[in-house]
């Protein structure tokens, strides 16, 4: 730092700034969750709280309850299925290339950039004509379905890096592609499986257009719809609200607290690296 | 790599679920999309009872006749802009900063990036709230802190306001800055992770030979980072189209839509008004404009790779 001379006080005080404006929406958040509900008045919002009260928590994590059981019910097997199938699509792509694998990835990745709305209502129906409109499982499985371009993306890149003498070395041993993805490839894999866990967990988490569309009960929707409505309503105090909001958050803000590295590992993958 | 036709059928096999799911379920169902579009679906009866009379380009016409749909469009593409700009201009400003490693560039980092790691509909509640106008007697959220502040002269009517310059809304600058807070940490990343491959010796160089930071900035780093910018800036414009969730969750589509945009005004036509085909036009204007931005992205990207 030492070459910016006096102007380094001025970077320190912009940095500050922009600290400050990235803290203020969670300062609202967390000021106003731990008001009691006397204090929660719009009067106060810039306001700390005169002593920490865990009734709008409480009460918040009472309503939203049902939701976020069903967030992580949704979260855990769409993760998990499409950071398989992300692999092994991510591999072949990668290391057993053909005529015209390369069209078929681009035509893969295309599909995570797509507006939704652009097959929503086919979507609905297919889903009304199976049964799972509505239902959590329909979501779980629309979510591993949109989940494939962005995984097979990240784990074919993590593949891509993997010296092809690797390869090589277990065709002459005389190990086929399977042979070879599960003694050589799958080991090696569990930084690239954290990463796309933590991407998907976070992103699925935080989804809004599939989860409000596809389910229609309370009793399936996930949280950030839940939150929707709560924070929608006229009746519901400011602290439950804004505690409601803290719940929502809380989830992806620990996992992105102690495994940042790896989130922002997954953010730049998304951005199609040659 | 010795390739046979055995191994061959197999890799396609293990990505057949895959070809076949995602051929159906984005190829399929846009195609569909498209079908419902020239069809008369614009009440329930006819999609219940599946009954697809031909109309041509008339759900088109419908939606570009609309005043809602122009003005969301006008709307979408100002939100774009100050949305890129905005973004970029932080981003790239504090990965510089970041870049030389200052006391606590750690935690600063950390906070300037969390918001990634929310959701749209947390960031769309608590900037409702904080945007908020209040009453005259009753300020809220900034406007209360103007008035604690004394300048009352300086309260307006925020995401609520119908005020602007033209065709901007500038209601629109509530939701452009909760965009922004959410994304400019993305850009920051991206620059960063750039500026991490610049080598050391090449702007020591250049400082020896009495460059200032500025020239190092303008004549060094920027063009270097030229490819990830332009990254930033196509990644960036395509959720601004896709930003269905902020809008939605923090001002819907406002007094005379004032805060609209295609992606908010598609799912109150297809999923409020049971009106598809409308919906699906709208759907398909969005799906052309991302297409617009993506196709020649990706085609690029592979061209590099190969």
């Amino acid at each position: 730092m030492n070459e910016y001379g006096s102007k380094k006080y001025i970077i320190y005080l912009i940095m500050v700034l922009a600290a400050a404006f990235f803290l203020i929406p969670l300062y609202v958040m967390l000021a106003t969750s731990f008001k009691p509900f006397a204090e929660a008045s719009m009067q106060t919002m810039w306001n700390l709280p005169s002593y920490i009260s865990f009734d709008g928590i409480l009460e918040a994590y009472a309503r939203l309850f049902p939701q976020l059981r069903n967030s992580i019910i949704l979260v855990v097997p769409a993760t998990l299925i499409s950071a398989i199938l992300g692999s092994i699509n991510g591999y072949i792509l990668s290391e057993w290339q053909f005529k015209g694998s390369d069209t078929i990835f681009a035509l893969i990745l295309f599909g995570m950039f797509i507006p939704y709305q652009s097959i929503l209502v086919p979507l609905v129906r297919f889903l009304q004509s199976i049964g799972l409109y509505g239902s959590l499982q329909g979501l779980i499985f629309v979510h591993i379905i949109y989940g494939l371009p962005i995984t097979t993306l990240m784990f074919r890149n993590y593949y891509s890096d993997v010296p092809s003498a690797l390869t090589e070395a277990a065709q002459v041993d005389g190990a086929g592609i399977l042979k070879t993805y599960r003694h050589i490839f799958l080991p090696i894999s569990i930084p690239a499986f954290v990463v796309v866990f933590i991407w998907q967990y976070t992103n699925i988490w935080n989804e809004f257009l599939f989860a409000v569309t596809l389910t229609s009960q309370p009793s399936q929707q996930p949280i950030t719809v839940a939150l929707n409505n709560l924070a929608g309503s006229q009746v519901v105090q400011w602290n439950v609200q804004m505690s409601g909001a803290l719940l929502t958050a809380l989830p992806t803000l620990i996992v992105y607290i102690i495994f940042g590295r790896y989130f922002i590992k997954g953010m730049l993958s998304g951005s199609v690296k040659g | 790599m010795k390739y046979k036709t055995k191994e061959k059928l197999i890799s396609v096999g293990l990505l057949s679920p895959t070809i076949i799911g995602l051929g159906i379920f984005v190829y399929g169902f846009i195609w569909r999309t498209i079908r419902i579009s020239t069809i008369d679906w614009n009440n329930i009866t006819n999609m219940l009872r599946g009954i697809e009379n031909f109309v041509g380009l008339d759900n088109f016409r419908n939606i570009f006749t609309s005043t809602r749909f122009i003005t969301g469009l006008w709307n979408n593409i100002f939100f774009l802009i100050f949305f890129i700009i905005g973004s970029l201009t932080i981003g790239i400003t504090l990965s510089v900063f970041l870049n030389d490693k200052p006391k606590g560039h750690f935690i600063f980092q950390n906070i300037y990036l969390f918001p990634m790691a929310i959701s749209f509909v947390v960031t769309g509640t608590v900037w409702r709230w904080i945007f908020a106008p209040g009453t005259e007697d009753f300020p809220r959220g900034i406007n209360l802190l103007l008035t604690n502040i004394g300048l009352e002269n300086l309260r307006w009517g925020w995401f609520t306001s119908t005020e602007g310059i033209g065709l901007f809304n500038f209601a629109l600058i509530a939701v452009i800055v909760a965009a922004i807070w959410q994304f400019s940490g993305y850009t920051m990343a991206m620059w960063l992770a750039g500026l991490r491959g610049i080598p050391e010796q090449l702007i020591e160089a250049a400082r020896i030979d009495g460059a200032s930071k500025w020239q190092i900035f303008s004549k060094i780093l920027f063009p270097m980072q030229k490819a990830i910018t332009l990254s930033a800036v196509i990644l960036l414009a395509h959720i601004a189209l896709k930003a269905f969730d902020l809008v939605y969750v923090m001002t819907g589509s406002g007094p005379r839509n004032v805060t609209d945009i295609p992606a908010v005004f598609m799912f109150e036509t297809t999923f409020r008004s049971n009106r598809y085909s409308d919906g699906a036009a709208i759907a398909l204007v969005l799906l052309v404009l991302v297409g617009v931005l993506i196709i020649p992205y990706l085609v690029h990207s592979f061209r590099e790779d190969s």
